[in-house]
């Protein structure tokens, strides 16, 4: 069945987003700048994982070739992941995380609040289960670009700098493609149209808050969905899967 | 002796012998964890079903690994363990025992506000954030102060006393 190949992509693309920001984020541990914030990304890490780990065992079940998501994860290479090109960013500042954190969270949370009235049981109870956290994160990642944006001039500066920064890796997720328009006709997926105005109506609010320019429409980066990424993932992808491409099976 | 057959009933208590392995003095039961038990036919299989708390909770294999030496302790092999995301996990779930047990461990218990009779649970659904309605679980305060919404575990916030400058973990109404 097509469509089932399809759900396939369409799986694996929340989950890589997922899995490839937790691997990200948990870069900041131990470097946060303050403890509750080390603690704060990490949990925000933690959580993610936890996503793409329902989302890839569900790849994994959907693909039926007997791949599970640790092969999923540790065993692919960069051109089969299907991440949005956002989440392999560096972190940069605390600023470029943030940034990141909340064009990434704000996406992320509509989607999922879309995917809970998916017609595909397992989708809806993952969506159902990981909304409930992402409202957390997304509460955090905007109280943090309002506070910064709205706070001295050194932080307005870099605020200012890291959401013009990423502003053009925010196109590919409010725009569909294929596998996004056949996943929303047979009743699956999400009308990323209804998504982009959710987006841009949040984030252009938000950063009036905190007195923030929103950047201008530019050209916009695409091809993570599609498997062309940034050289960046590379680098994550060789000290995420390091210990499997060394020892193949290895277990803790 | 070993019985061939547990029942339903046996399993679940069985169950509460298992406890939280970042919050001993709750069992997976309390916490709302254990979400079904299916008995096994003459010999067969038994299936329990379990709940994460959060997506990434470490202690899900930890919790795994309890529940079958507990099984196998009571004479069950053959088990099956099944997760399930949906309904999702709730703070809701959690006795009102299991929430006193809570408190006297030293972290202050999820939404209370359930229990405040002319209170209704629109109120409660939006209080995660409220001040005030934690109380400190050492003096019985109610002027604290929210430190941190990320813990020492993913379950919990990092409060401070305002009365009794201590500073306490609340489980998070979720």
């Amino acid at each position: 069945m097509q469509n089932k190949k399809s759900l396939f992509e369409y799986v694996l693309r929340l989950g890589d987003s997922c899995l490839i920001l937790s691997q990200r984020l948990g870069e900041w541990c131990g470097h946060g700048p303050i403890l509750e914030e080390d603690i704060a990304l990490t949990n925000f890490a933690l959580d993610l994982l936890g996503h793409a780990r329902f989302w890839l065992s569900y790849a994994a079940e959907l693909e039926g070739v007997g791949r599970d998501e640790d092969q999923l994860a540790f065993l692919r290479d960069s051109g089969e992941f299907r991440n949005l090109l956002l989440v392999e960013q560096e972190n940069g500042d605390f600023a470029e995380t943030i940034a990141r954190q909340f064009y990434f969270d704000t996406w992320h949370l509509a989607m999922l609040e879309k995917l809970r009235g998916s017609n595909d049981e397992k989708v809806r109870a993952i969506a159902e289960k990981a909304a409930k956290e992402v409202r957390y994160h997304l509460q955090r990642s905007t109280d943090w670009v309002v506070r910064l944006g709205d706070g001295t001039a050194e932080s307005k500066r870099r605020m200012q700098s890291a959401i013009d920064l990423l502003w053009t890796y925010t196109g590919e997720m409010l725009e569909m493609d294929a596998i996004d328009q056949e996943m929303l006709d047979c009743g699956i997926g999400v009308d990323l149209s209804v998504i982009r105005e959710g987006w841009m109506e949040h984030v252009g609010k938000v950063f009036d808050e905190a007195t923030l320019t929103t950047p201008a429409t530019t050209w916009m980066q695409r091809g993570g969905k599609q498997g062309t990424h940034t050289e960046r993932l590379g680098y994550i992808l060789s000290e995420m899967q390091t210990m499997q491409r060394s020892y193949p099976g290895l277990e803790w | 002796m070993i019985q061939d057959t547990a029942t339903e009933m046996e399993i679940w208590e069985w169950l509460k012998e298992v406890p939280d392995p970042e919050i001993p003095v709750l069992s997976i039961v309390d916490l709302g964890i254990v979400r079904g038990v299916q008995c096994a036919a003459q010999r067969g299989v038994t299936k329990i079903i379990i709940t994460p708390t959060y997506s990434g909770c470490p202690a899900m294999v930890v919790i795994g690994e309890e529940i079958r030496s507990t099984m196998k302790r009571h004479g069950i092999e053959d088990l099956v363990l099944e997760t399930a995301l949906s309904p999702a996990w709730t703070t809701d779930w959690m006795s009102e025992a299991a929430k006193e047990r809570l408190r006297a461990y030293g972290v202050a218990p999820p939404s209370r506000l359930v229990n405040i009779v002319g209170l209704s649970t629109e109120v409660t659904a939006g209080s995660i954030d409220s001040e005030g309605l934690v109380e400190c679980p050492q003096c019985g305060s109610a002027r604290t102060e929210m430190v941190s919404r990320y813990g020492s575990t993913a379950c919990k916030a990092l409060y401070k006393c305002k009365s009794c400058l201590e500073p306490f973990d609340a489980f998070k109404s979720h």
